[in-house]
């Protein structure tokens, strides 16, 4: 019956699964949960709640899926998120329309994420600690821009991106949707999707066969930096300012988390933007159901630590190792005979590597 | 007897490494082991050293059945191995690399006086008086080769195996080294070396064992081996045997169409020239080492030139990168295609449009029924085995592999194909349908650049061929002077006959 | 003069530097009172500093340590709270369980080959939820022993006070010295760093090392969360929040390279230093805003950073 389904859908089967059992669980404790009401033209409820709540972890976990699917990882999307907050608020609380204030704080998480590109694919420093130097001064930056205090603003223009509505829907759930579904499209009607998982998979190889991958890794993080800025934006309307501290405090996290629960590798290659944006959606609702249950909602941390033991373990090489042998007979190359013996300083490093992996 | 390996066989999943190898090792002896890449030669001493468990003969360390289960066991019988590279670490001092994990102790604490005092003493044996509370990686390749030797005979003390130790050391530092061997073969010690420069064997070794596709050719003293004998034995069937097939020499009349203009990089490959007709093929021999893979990287742009030019029909091409080379029509086919070659995790179909997408760039995609209709197409015409195009390429065998890669650069329409090693590692089906597919696209027009280790192989498709010597092009074989016996002449020559042609 | 120096000593000068600049403003900053109030209150980020330059030096990193100083208060406010156990035992049962929660992460690490990231991130949404389980409420610590311990301190000349948890970060400094430098398990964690292949050739025990680096990591925040619940008199579930951040930036600042394999025990206390006094010189001007200080520690990470990497650049050049 698997067999069946779609193949796109079949790969996330796991993901909807999971949020359906989750939501199951929030039923249980709160019965009104699937309860939705209509009032003053628009839709209220638990789930509308999850769907509007979401939508920073959703945006950031677009723009992560496909970091993390070149084989890096982007720390500083929190900050990022309180910079693009920080210059929205800054732009009209200095007479600035939306548009402007809009475009203004987009252009910023280009560059933040440009940054990050540049000292990944041109410095060649790893991810993990080219990104943490923005997630360390980022905060700072953005506290510049906002000279220490929380930038309150009174445009209606702006407030309704975070917490208006349009066609009884909240605005934050139409704006990461439209983004999704616009990215997903981008990525796989294009040829972007293939190409930043064969950078991802092997970056050599896919360079000898004339993709330009530096030019990939550097357009990731500006995606990534897009969608910080999209999210520091949303945050910003919905509390009618910029909180350069707290806006999106370990929201890099969560959306790291929403990217593994969605199904993509953090050793990059394959990746799905509808896992994520379904892994962001879990965590979400695990919130909510917290919050609902009447729990300080600080629990659902201790879920979060489960839920990435049980990723790790299924992702592990180990396990992966055991699940592919019990799947498929033994069809492997027989270039494994002998690990290439060269003259060259490449050969050796690869050498190297085969060392520390001889059967 | 020292150390002797009797019927020594091990097996890959598809392929038989070692079948049945015989190895002995005299005390005060320096051993070459050679073979090109794949021979077993680094498989053998894995099995002599632990590193693999063999699945069938035995090991005998003075006479006595040895069975290592690891190269830390294996030490500790009194084999010790130094590897080209990864043998010590960088960033700890030269006495910590000596004594790491035996450092002496004073009150529970390592004392670093005593340490670096038995690091000079160590050393001083070899002659090295250097700062031994230093960094390693502060010295150079062949300082740290020898630490590492002094580290090996200070652990094991009965058995050396040096694995390439003079790849990356310059003539003096060479010279170094072998005082040292030379010393530790007059102490006794039982040393294999394994090598692929043939001079360096030919001054140092006192017996040799040569290996071929996983089997013993032969063992002999040195003294009784010539170089053109040994080459033979690394390449090629014997003389009496060969057997010149009757084919059209014609050499090809088509215009040149690429030409390489003192085209070379320093410490990579000396600079070349290099004409290549259209429907044409040429072969590029050497033994490991010699500069085979730097050519082809150095015409695909993977390593820039620092010298010469390159033009296509009169007019001159940028050749900067791999994606500038493909942009002018150029194809490269890598030896280690884990590594260079395949996506792994990525299908059949993906594979082979990666190539011509990456060309066509981002926004213009291949919808997924043009891709599906490329690969099938390829996977039909190169007879790829595989379930269906959606499969893994990391799932599917060498042979295969290898077609697929063939299948990316096609699908991209080249006009020069280079194929480094096409048939290494693949069952002899495949092997078979290669050469077929390489002589094909030949008749087609394409031009051809090929290197291979196996002889007979260029000899039957190439129109001319390129010898390669110590990182430099030294001859070049055309018409009927394309034979194996010349080509190993070329390359077991010390460098005084520079030209064989017909 | 030994390239691996460098770091330390570009650390060592900016220090001076910085110190120099304070006093050239502000004269009253070199004093022992300055001096001992920087010991004092970096007391807790120096030690969990110290553990985190070993999880570092192995190449690794462990983003639990803000976590479990946060859970160590508030376990230790709850039982002096709650029991009549003296705070010396609780002390010590805090100790073994943050150690044997580094442990169990370090075993992870190890068995599963999972990246140390998202390893020590669950750890820190474990050890931080594990905290609000105990208590949400910040509680505070009245016990007489408490009181005996913050009085404990060493006046020195000039009005400057050492007190218990400044001598408690100086002598983890010492001890992690001693431990790096002079101990196998020290080149251990050198060797891991330095590339595990090698390390596995030479006979490192990998397992070991792994479980034991994290295990000490998991020790040295259980011992920062005592020193932190000491300076602040209450245990608090929402404290100590990104403290792992700073720890990585002081590791980085001393001159450690995040890559690992290379840097000093020393250098991370003069990094944990660095940060203080730029938070000093911020509240000495009382003008300026402590955004600043961010900004400035990233400027100074990505200047270590580039650093490392011209270095590693630069030697392997020479070799060449």
């Amino acid at each position: 019956m698997m067999n069946r389904l779609h193949p796109a859908l079949r790969r996330i089967l796991p993901q909807l699964i999971t949020l359906v059992v989750v939501l199951g669980c929030n039923v249980l404790v709160f019965p009104d949960f699937f309860k939705i009401e209509m009032s003053n033209g628009r839709l209220y409820g638990s789930i509308i709640d999850i769907l509007n709540r979401g939508a920073p972890v959703a945006l950031l976990a677009i723009g992560m899926t496909l970091v993390i699917a070149t084989k890096g990882i982007d720390l500083s999307v929190g900050a990022v998120m309180a910079i693009c907050g920080a210059v929205a608020a800054a732009a009209v609380a200095g007479g600035s329309d939306v548009a402007t204030a809009v475009v203004l704080a987009l252009c910023a998480g280009i560059v933040c994420g440009l940054w990050n590109g540049f000292l990944v694919a041109v410095l060649n420093i790893q991810p993990i600690v080219a990104t943490l130097i923005l997630m360390v001064a980022g905060r700072g930056v953005a506290q510049l821009i906002t000279e220490g205090v929380i930038l309150t603003f009174t445009n209606e223009g702006l407030i309704f991106l975070g917490s208006g509505s349009l066609m009884a829907l909240p605005m934050p759930f139409l704006i990461w949707l439209g983004f999704g579904v616009m990215t997903a499209i981008v990525v796989r009607k294009t040829a972007l999707g293939l190409l930043i998982e064969a950078v991802g998979i092997n970056l050599r190889a896919s360079t000898l066969s004339g993709v330009r991958g530096n030019v990939l890794i550097v357009a990731v993080y500006a995606i990534s930096g897009l969608c910080a800025a999209t999210a520091g934006i949303i945050v910003a309307a919905d509390i009618k300012g910029a909180d350069a501290n707290n806006a999106g405090l370990w929201l890099e996290l969560d959306a790291i988390l929403a990217v593994v629960i969605g199904g993509t590798s953090l050793l990059g290659g394959r990746f799905t933007l509808a896992g994520s944006l379904i892994g962001a959606m879990i965590i979400q609702s695990i919130n909510t159901g917290i919050l609902l249950s009447g729990f300080p909602p600080e629990f659902n941390l201790i879920i979060k630590a489960f839920i990435i033991l049980v990723i790790l373990i299924i992702q592990s090489p180990i396990v992966q190792s055991v699940l592919f042998a019990m799947r498929m007979p033994p069809d492997l190359s027989n270039d494994d005979a002998e690990p290439v013996e060269g003259g060259s300083a490449r050969d050796r490093d690869a050498s190297a590597q085969k060392e520390g992996m001889a059967p | 007897m020292l150390l002797q390996g009797r019927n020594i066989t091990k097996n890959f999943p598809g392929a038989l490494a070692l079948d049945a190898v015989d190895f002995n090792l005299l005390p005060g002896e320096v051993h070459a082991l050679l073979g090109e890449n794949g021979a077993g030669k680094s498989t053998l001493v894995k099995c002599l050293t632990g590193a693999y468990r063999r699945d069938s003969g035995a090991i005998f360390l003075d006479n006595q059945p040895i069975n290592p289960r690891s190269t830390l066991e294996a030490q500790d019988l009194g084999i010790g191995t130094v590897y080209q590279e990864v043998n010590l670490l960088p960033n700890l001092t030269v006495a910590e690399n000596l004594f790491l994990g035996r450092q002496p102790r004073r009150l529970g604490l390592v004392s670093t006086r005593r340490m670096n005092a038995g690091a000079r003493e160590i050393l001083s044996g070899y002659g090295l008086k250097i700062d031994v509370s230093r960094e390693l990686s502060s010295y150079s390749i062949a300082i740290q080769q020898i630490i590492a030797i002094a580290r090996a005979v200070d652990l094991s003390g009965k058995v050396l195996i040096l694995d390439e130790p003079t790849a990356s050391l310059d003539a003096t530092e060479v010279q170094m080294l072998f005082s040292i061997i030379r010393r530790l073969r007059d102490d006794g010690l039982g040393i294999i070396f394994i090598s692929h420069f043939l001079d360096q064997v030919f001054e140092i070794c006192d017996a040799l064992t040569v290996l071929r596709n996983g089997r013993l050719v032969g063992t002999s003293k040195l003294a009784d081996t010539s170089r053109l004998k040994l080459v033979n034995m690394m390449l090629g069937r014997s003389l009496e045997e060969e057997i010149h097939k009757e084919k059209d020499r014609t050499a090809s009349v088509d215009p040149v169409q690429l030409q390489f203009k003192n085209f070379g990089r320093s410490g990579h490959i000396k600079a070349f020239d290099l004409d290549i007709r259209k429907r044409e093929i040429v072969g590029v021999a050497g033994l490991l080492g010699s500069g085979r893979t730097e050519t082809a990287e150095i015409l695909f742009g993977a390593i820039g030139h620092d010298s010469g030019e390159a033009l296509a029909e009169g007019k001159p091409l940028r050749l900067t990168s791999p994606r500038a080379a493909v942009a002018q029509g150029f194809a490269f086919c890598p030896e280690d295609r884990k590594r260079d070659g395949i996506v792994a995790d990525l299908s059949v179909r993906e594979n082979i449009i990666l190539a011509l997408q990456g060309q066509r760039g981002w926004l213009r995609a291949l919808s997924k029924s043009e891709q599906t209709a490329i690969a099938d197409g390829y996977i039909a015409s190169l007879d790829i085995r595989t379930p269906d195009c959606e499969k893994p390429v990391g799932q599917l065998s060498g042979g295969n592999q290898q077609k697929v890669i063939l299948a990316r650069w096609l699908a991209t329409n080249p006009r020069f194909l280079i194929l480094d090693e096409p048939t290494r590692g693949i069952d002899v089906g495949a092997h078979a349908e290669i050469i077929r597919f390489i002589e094909a696209l030949c008749d087609e027009g394409m031009s051809l650049l090929v290197i291979s280790s196996e002889l007979e192989e260029l000899v039957d498709y190439s129109q001319r061929v390129i010898v390669l010597r110590d990182r430099a092009h030294v001859a070049e074989l055309t018409g009927d002077a394309i034979t194996t016996t010349n080509i190993i002449r070329a390359i077991a020559s010390d460098g005084h006959e520079d030209k064989v042609s017909a | 003069m030994n390239p691996r120096y460098l770091p330390l000593l570009a650390t060592i000068a900016i220090f001076i530097l910085a110190y120099a600049l304070c006093y050239s403003q502000y004269p009253n900053m070199l004093s022992t009172r300055v001096v001992g109030n920087l010991l004092t209150d970096n007391a807790y980020l120096g030690i969990a500093a110290i553990g985190m330059t070993f999880v570092i030096l192995t190449g690794g990193i462990d983003l639990s340590i803000g976590s479990v100083i946060a859970f160590t208060g508030v376990f230790i406010a709850v039982l002096l709270a709650n029991t009549s156990m003296h705070p010396l035992s609780v002390f010590a049962l805090a100790l073994l369980i943050s150690t044997c929660f580094g442990a169990l992460m370090g075993g992870i690490i190890h068995t599963l080959e999972m990246p140390p990231f998202i390893v020590t991130l669950a750890g820190m949404f474990l050890a931080r939820g594990m905290a609000f389980v105990l208590s949400t409420e910040s509680i505070p610590i009245t016990h007489d022993f408490y009181d005996t311990l913050q009085d404990v301190f060493f006046r020195v000349p000039g009005k400057g006070r050492l007190t218990l948890i400044g001598i408690i970060m100086i002598v983890t400094v010492i001890v992690g010295v001693v431990l790096a430098h002079r101990t196998r398990f020290g080149s251990y964690v050198y060797a891991l760093g330095g590339g595990l292949p090698a390390a596995k050739l030479m006979g490192v025990p990998v397992a070991r090392t792994t479980v034991c680096v994290y295990a000490l990591s998991g020790f040295m925040a259980g011992l920062s969360g005592i020193v932190f619940s000491m300076y602040t008199s209450a245990g608090y579930s929402l404290a100590a929040v990104g403290v792992e951040l700073d720890a990585i930036a002081a590791v980085v600042i001393g001159g450690t390279l995040l890559t690992g394999g290379s840097g000093f025990m020393i250098g991370t206390l003069i990094g944990v230093l660095i940060m203080g006094l730029i938070q000093t010189y911020i509240i000495f001007d009382g003008t300026l805003s402590s955004w600043w200080t961010k900004i400035v520690i990233g400027g100074l990470l990505f200047t270590f950073i580039l650093l490392q990497r011209g270095l590693v650049w630069v030697t392997s050049r020479a070799r060449i």
